[in-house]
């Protein structure tokens, strides 16, 4: 399922326009974006949570020449299960 | 602070001029509507944010690492996530 698919679900379930149910979709993710941007912890009871990591830089590989490669210190998306999905997706 | 239902909420009230009570239940809706989509095994896949992906795992030995005893995980389905490009960018521009 995709974005569209999902405004679709949510238009025709929900009893809203496209346009709204467009928006409520796109908060929801912007949300969750702006948070995790500003290094913010998210967390929606029931679905996941995520919370940012941030790695050092460290030296590489890269596995197809050997090549050593510095890789710059990063930011990544932590995601976690919710209780909920967690229980339901695997019934 | 974490970002929390509540927050969203408020911007759906805001930018969609929705009252809270229904704001409330578009986003419920959207999120059982997920909950629906990897429940059955279906991906979902959110451009510019990420993909959530159903994972089957296999049966493995494990052991219980406060008692050292052996024993065999069943297979199982879990949830992963695999963020977009746009979004690491927008996590990693200061």
């Amino acid at each position: 399922m995709n974005k569209l698919e999902l405004i679709s679900a949510l238009k025709a379930e929900a009893n809203i326009s496209k346009f709204e149910a467009a928006k409520v979709v796109q908060i929801f993710f912007d949300s969750m974006a702006d948070a995790m941007a500003k290094g913010e912890r998210v967390e929606i009871r029931g679905l996941c949570s995520f919370f940012v990591k941030k790695y050092k830089s460290y030296t590489g590989r890269n596995p197809k020449s050997g090549e050593k490669v510095i890789i710059k210190p990063k930011k990544l998306p932590f995601f976690k299960s919710g209780k909920e999905l967690k229980e339901r997706v695997d019934h | 602070m974490a970002i929390t239902k509540a927050d969203v909420v408020e911007t759906i009230c805001v930018t969609n001029g929705f009252p809270k009570k229904q704001s409330i239940e578009a986003l419920e809706t959207l999120l059982e509507i997920i909950k629906q989509t990897l429940e059955s095994g279906e991906d979902v896949l959110v451009s510019g944010f990420g993909k959530f992906c159903v994972k089957h795992k296999k049966k493995r030995k494990g052991r219980n690492p406060a008692t050292g005893e052996d024993m065999m995980l069943r297979s199982r389905k879990v949830v992963t996530f695999r963020c977009s490009n746009k979004l690491k960018n927008k996590i990693n521009t200061k």
